[in-house]
């Protein structure tokens, strides 16, 4: 569809929309702000670090992560938009699995709060699925001709997150301390998680 | 779809110091401008409030990208909050919530407004942004007429 704003800039796009809905009385601007400042501030990548560094340490909630992540994540009070079916991906010393979304931008909010830039950049979402080891490679992430690399596309009701290799050498590290070493990439499998 | 607001469980809360503080590898600001934080903000409190379907959104999203990408295969000019507010415009359309026409004219009256006029306040902090304190706006061509 064509609309007769196609022309003009999206700041006082955005601006002429939000005061619209504002003054009919379809938007709080309080609920507004909360949802952004909720995700700006408070959910973001260390509740998913938070997640792999438990199922790191108690196989337990391992298991019930890979049987059901919605739940297991649910159990560390992490729910939300974009986290109705968490599919977590373990990775193993000869498969490493990477996410995508190839159709727009679906990521799964709770864990990861909201997708780099990157991730939503049309050149990852095509060249992930054609190339993933070169594509891995330009993110510093070498990986042995013997390590199968499967992609997972998150397109459809299903959000995926990656469970990282917990690194050598993290034997005596604390559940909080394993944590601190989680990154958003390595969720996302663009990325290992290295020792401290 | 259940709001993130509601979140009391404290492993919610921001912890900024010590093991549990956000990886530092992923430093990256969430939105690179007000606007694209409103577009987002927009879209969650429809959302929340039933006005609009989440897939609706989503469905719309994915044709405007694609529609995008191919229309511009050097991928040059590329901006994903861009077709977000785009995606969003054309639900609350179809929806009949507020029309196309409708935010041309509310953009158009909002350009016409003198330069470093206060009117866009979404509660959040602008870099070098300075409230012209004392400064008598006319009422005519505010937003609120």
């Amino acid at each position: 569809m064509t609309t007769a704003a196609d022309d003009i800039d999206p700041v006082l796009r955005a601006e002429a929309l939000a005061s619209l809905l504002i003054e009919r009385g379809l938007v709080d601007e309080a609920v507004m702000n909360n949802f952004i400042k909720t995700y700006e501030q408070s959910v973001g990548p260390m509740n998913g670090a938070k997640v792999v560094a438990r199922a790191w340490t108690d196989p337990d909630y391992r298991e019930r992560l890979l049987a059901d992540g919605t739940g297991a994540i649910a159990e560390l009070g992490f729910k939300g938009p974009q986290g109705e079916h968490i599919v977590v991906l373990e990775n193993t010393p000869g498969v490493h699995n990477v996410v995508v979304c190839t159709l727009c931008s679906c990521y799964p909010w709770p864990v990861l709060g909201l997708p780099p830039s990157w991730y939503k950049d049309p050149s990852y979402r095509s060249r992930i699925v054609r190339e993933p080891r070169a594509v891995l490679a330009e993110f510093g992430l070498e990986l042995g001709e013997d390590v199968t690399i499967r992609v997972f596309d998150s397109s459809s009701e299903v959000r995926y997150m990656v469970l990282p290799l917990r690194p050598a050498g993290t034997e005596g590290l604390s559940e909080e301390e394993l944590a601190a070493l989680v990154t958003r990439d390595a969720m996302v499998g663009v990325a290992q998680v290295a020792a401290p | 779809m259940s709001g993130p607001g509601g979140h009391a469980d404290p492993a919610y809360r921001l912890d900024t110091s010590g093991p549990a503080a956000p990886p530092r590898d992923n430093g990256e600001l969430v939105f690179s401008a007000p606007w694209e934080s409103k577009a987002f903000g927009l879209a969650l409190a429809l959302t929340d409030a039933g006005l609009i379907d989440w897939e609706d959104f989503r469905q719309a999203l994915i044709g405007q990208i694609s529609g995008w990408e191919a229309a511009h295969p050097s991928g040059e000019g590329w901006s994903y909050y861009d077709c977000w507010l785009r995606s969003l415009e054309r639900v609350v359309s179809a929806k009949g919530l507020v029309g196309a026409g409708a935010v041309a004219d509310r953009a158009a009256q909002l350009a016409a407004l003198p330069p470093g006029h206060d009117h866009i306040d979404d509660g959040h902090d602008h870099p070098g942004h300075h409230p012209h304190a004392g400064h008598d706006h006319p009422a005519a061509g505010h937003v609120h007429d």
